[in-house]
């Protein structure tokens, strides 16, 4: 790699990933007035975070039951309306446990 | 609310969210020490970029010593999902935020941070993301930081176990909105079946994941937007001629 350059790497990609933020949020001062658009953004972060976990939950884990299970036991937990931090360290453990059995 | 009091809720609300960041950055410094970069440079990119899939594809990039043209491309397209939660978040802020606020809480717009503005009712305070940016900011440098540090210290089984924390997290999200509401729990599993077909279906799984989110995103947001208003306006007409 020549030297000096990732500096430059870093400064691209922060700079893009900031503006892809600031945009937006700057740009739009007024409330959208159309039902259709702000229902739309309305559904956006459940359709993200949703493609975003799944399937890649299951291929987290070294073996795939150990996926299963994480994305089991925090479906149980988050059911039962457990805090953010129990949920994740709850799939961790899983993890841990069916690994240590399975590997 | 006083502005303390909503950073003082944005920094609770932000602790998970610290916490999974901290597993997830951890795995990113390893990655990053095994990629060529400095404790530093793998420091100072988490510190400006506060972007996982961004970062993790980053790596691969300056590895393989391609242009800064494509790094930039890449970034655009990973992180173009940002685009539609800062559009959303334009509407959920308090909208007597000043351009200089706004410009601030922009940096702290990542996947977990918009999910906590989400699920606030009403309108938001800048200061509830500042609050939230303080822990998670950190937990994401500093995870970073004892990974790169520490890159093979740890046994492949913490690991393993840690890298599945930040999906928990997403879960711990997207449920109880699901349980209360059929239209995001038809949202959610309408998602999560095309996310399975992205990375199945021959064609379809040559699509980069970050691409594949995007298009998720939009298809599903904008057919359940459309069933939803549909059927908002046939109630409101047959509750006017009813």
């Amino acid at each position: 790699m020549r030297p000096g350059n990732i500096y430059i790497y870093i400064a691209v990609m922060a700079t893009v990933t900031y503006l892809i933020r600031a945009l937006p949020l700057t740009l739009i001062r007024k409330e959208i007035k159309s039902p259709y658009i702000r229902s739309f953004l309305h559904f956006v972060p459940y359709a993200t975070l949703s493609a975003m976990t799944f399937p890649a939950i299951l291929y987290s884990a070294r073996v795939p039951s150990a996926g299963i299970g994480a994305l089991l036991t925090a479906l149980v937990l988050a059911y039962k309306g457990k805090s953010l931090l129990t949920v994740a360290i709850g799939a961790c453990i899983a993890v841990y446990i069916i690994e240590a059995v399975a590997v | 609310m006083s502005r303390f009091n909503d950073f003082r809720l944005g920094f609770k609300d932000g602790a998970p969210i610290g916490f999974g960041y901290l597993t997830v950055s951890f795995a990113f410094g390893i990655l990053a020490s095994q990629k060529g970069l400095s404790i530093f440079q793998a420091v100072l990119m988490s510190a400006t970029n506060l972007t996982s899939a961004g970062q993790f594809a980053a790596l691969d990039i300056i590895h393989s010593n391609l242009s800064y043209y494509e790094l930039a491309l890449t970034q655009f397209i990973l992180n173009l999902r940002y685009f539609l939660m800062s559009c959303a978040l334009s509407q959920k802020l308090d909208p007597e935020t000043n351009l200089k606020h706004r410009l601030t809480a922009s940096f702290g717009i990542t996947d977990e941070i918009f999910a906590i503005n989400a699920s606030k009712p009403g309108k938001v305070s800048a200061y509830y993301t500042y609050g939230a940016m303080s822990i998670a900011i950190p937990g994401w440098t500093l995870g970073t930081f004892l990974g790169a540090f520490s890159d093979n210290l740890m046994s492949e089984s913490l690991k393993s176990a840690l890298g599945v924390a930040i999906f928990g997290m997403f879960i711990a999200i997207l449920i109880p909105p699901a349980k209360q509401d059929k239209s995001i729990l038809a949202v959610v599993l309408s998602a999560a079946f095309l996310a399975w077909l992205f990375k199945e279906a021959p064609l379809l799984s040559q699509i980069s994941s970050g691409f594949g989110i995007i298009i998720i995103t939009i298809v599903v947001s904008a057919a359940a937007a459309y069933l939803s208003t549909k059927t908002n306006s046939r109630e409101r007409r047959e509750h006017a001629t009813g």
